[in-house]
């Protein structure tokens, strides 16, 4: 399938879906539809640096926050709306992504992955002690009175969002695996010395895919603040989106853009089940052993337990 | 502001003793990472981890923090040689230590923090010592016990370590790791065997650095990760691999700290080990005394 109808159909596909389960009437289903699909788009952004290029990045979480935070600057300052927070959004974590990538990604891939998580720190830091959007306290997003499309609530808007932006980074995350761009990521991954010398632009390449990764991280980000009309720094510099954007692509496969959407949809439903039937911290600690658990025992994920079985019926 | 002698004194003398106890929590990064090449992300969970146990004995008992993590420290040797073996075994064999073995070390931190809010939940524990309250002053600038008795075994553990790895005929092996395993196992010397038991030993260092960090300040569970920054931020620092340069790493780290929240205020403190790491990163990637 080529890009442009990949694209096509999944954007269509999204938008009926979205339109279909405007009908469900549980208010509680669009909120935990919209945390699932966050962790669809931090877990297919995660894999773009993480499962293509083999680069771990730490810092989900972080850029996440520049997304959101840059919402709530852009309300504070302009009462700007919501499409104009993502666009903005999505490019300042971009930059952020590019100015980290450029910092550390002369060396060994370690550093990167330290310096991410550095970097969440330092970001949480500067928030908790920056009083314009909020400082430790938090800051309050008034969602707007007057919702588009006829829908009842705004928590039904912002999930639509989201819904268009998981196939958005859908697209773009398949659009990346099938390139010639996606293929000299694959040669870093596997061995960065052999594809250097080939002649791939190793640093350029890894600089964009670190780039486009955490964009997308950040468009995730965006609508945050509108979701409970609060955000405060613990919340949105959660390590739990750190460890998530890792655990799901990890658990679904990481050499096809579907691993993170099956790892992400399979986690994110599992923890809201838990969530609400235990507790969050078991949800927590479910998570975590989970990524223990197959990244020692299925290195290769969900996925490729399929390969695994399409395999053996091919032969 | 008008800087009096006074308060320089103090925040040297705060950012020495600091920096001893930042030298405790690093040196078993500077083994794991700096000469075996394992990043292990998880080893402040274990200073954590080190932090509860000693809590634990001395709220029941009332033994001396420090003692006990003495007295526990080969269980937690025997912990990291368990962890290094399905290290080996499940990543560095097979030469997937650089994405796996690294999301592996994100996982155990995880759980083990994630667990220890299930069982002791997300208050602050402190320990109560004979010597935590007592300060001692000379003319203007404090002394405070709290800080200097971790200084000091911090400091005897630290000279212990560098006198073990130059000069006992193991140590040496595990030096002759970090420079060359291809040429060890020409010896005829196993370095996964080596290896397990340098990694062993960073792990007890941490668990006795745990009951330092429980001497020093109220411990909670999500703290440790504030410390995976600053550890390997004195590793790299002080240059790879090397004890002498990581004790001068964590010097350099515990006066910046003190210097910033004595005139920028505390809530800054954290950010200047991650600042000093990016930077370090970002223009001196070998460090201090790094080759």
């Amino acid at each position: 399938m080529s890009n442009k109808i990949f694209a096509a159909v999944t954007i269509a596909v999204a938008l009926v879906l979205a339109a279909v389960t405007q009908l469900i009437p549980n208010e509680y289903f669009f909120s935990a539809a919209y945390t699932v699909l966050l962790f669809v788009i931090l877990a297919t952004a995660w894999n773009i640096l993480g499962g293509y290029t083999g680069y771990v990045n730490f810092g989900s979480a972080a850029f996440f926050a520049i997304g959101a935070y840059t919402t709530v600057f852009l309300y504070n300052a302009f009462k700007a709306p919501l499409a104009v927070g993502i666009v903005a959004g999505t490019l300042v974590a971009g930059l952020a992504g590019l100015g980290l990538g450029y910092l550390t990604l002369r060396l060994r891939g370690v550093f990167f992955a330290i310096a991410s998580l550095a970097l969440a720190v330092v970001l949480y830091i500067f928030v908790v002690n920056w009083d314009y959007v909020g400082g430790a306290r938090g800051a309050y997003v008034i969602q707007p009175r007057e919702i588009p499309f006829g829908l009842p609530r705004y928590i039904h808007l912002i999930y639509a969002v989201q819904l268009v932006m998981a196939a958005f980074a859908l697209v773009v995350a398949r659009a990346i695996e099938k390139s010639t761009l996606g293929r000299g990521l694959a040669a870093i991954r596997d061995d960065e010395l052999a594809a250097e010398c080939s002649g791939v632009p190793t640093l350029k390449l890894k600089i964009f895919s670190t780039m486009a990764s955490c964009a997308l991280m950040g468009m995730a980000g965006t609508t945050f603040p509108y979701y409970l009309s609060y955000i405060e720094p613990s919340s949105a510099f959660s390590l739990s989106y750190a460890v998530n954007s890792i655990a799901m692509p990890l658990i679904g496969g990481m050499m096809s853009w579907m691993g993170p959407l099956i790892g992400a949809v399979l986690l994110g439903s599992v923890q809201q089940l838990v969530q609400v039937t235990v507790s969050s911290a078991w949800n927590l600690l479910i998570v975590g052993v989970l990524l223990v658990l197959f990244v020692t025992l299925a290195p290769n994920g969900i996925m490729g337990w399929v390969d695994a079985w399409r395999r053996r019926k091919g032969r | 502001m008008e800087v009096s002698w006074a308060l320089l004194a103090n925040a040297v003398i705060a950012g020495l003793l600091l920096g001893g106890f930042y030298a405790a929590m690093s040196v078993g990064i500077s083994i794991s990472f700096g000469m075996l090449d394992v990043v292990n992300i998880a080893h402040p969970a274990f200073i954590i981890l080190g932090s509860y146990i000693a809590y634990i004995v001395n709220d029941r008992f009332g033994f001396d923090p420090i003692v006990v993590s003495l007295v526990v420290s080969p269980l937690f040797f025997l912990l990291g040689a368990a962890l290094y073996r399905v290290y080996y075994y499940c990543f560095e064999r097979r030469g997937q230590e650089s994405l796996r073995g690294l999301a592996f070390f994100f996982g155990i931190l995880f759980i083990t923090e994630v667990a220890l809010v299930l069982v002791f939940g997300v208050d602050y524990r402190m320990v109560s010592t004979r010597y935590g309250d007592v300060t001692w002053r000379a003319g203007e600038v404090d002394f405070p016990m709290r800080l200097v008795v971790p200084f000091l075994v911090s400091m005897v553990m630290v000279i212990g370590v560098q006198l073990f790895l130059t000069r006992t005929f193991f140590g040496r092996a595990v030096l002759a790791v970090a420079q060359d395993q291809l040429a060890l196992r020409l010896m005829g010397v196993n370095p996964v065997r080596v290896k397990e038991l340098a990694f062993a030993l960073s792990i007890a260092t941490a668990g006795v650095a745990g009951s330092f960090l429980i001497v020093i300040q109220p411990v909670q569970p999500a703290i440790g990760r504030e410390f995976i920054g600053l550890v390997f931020a004195v590793c790299v620092l002080g240059g790879m691999g090397s004890i002498l340069g990581t004790l001068i790493g964590a010097f350099v780290l515990g006066l910046a700290e003190s210097f910033t929240s004595t005139f920028f205020g505390p809530s800054w403190a954290p950010a200047v080990s991650f600042g000093l790491l990016l930077a370090t990163l970002a223009f001196r990637p070998s460090g201090i005394l790094g080759r």
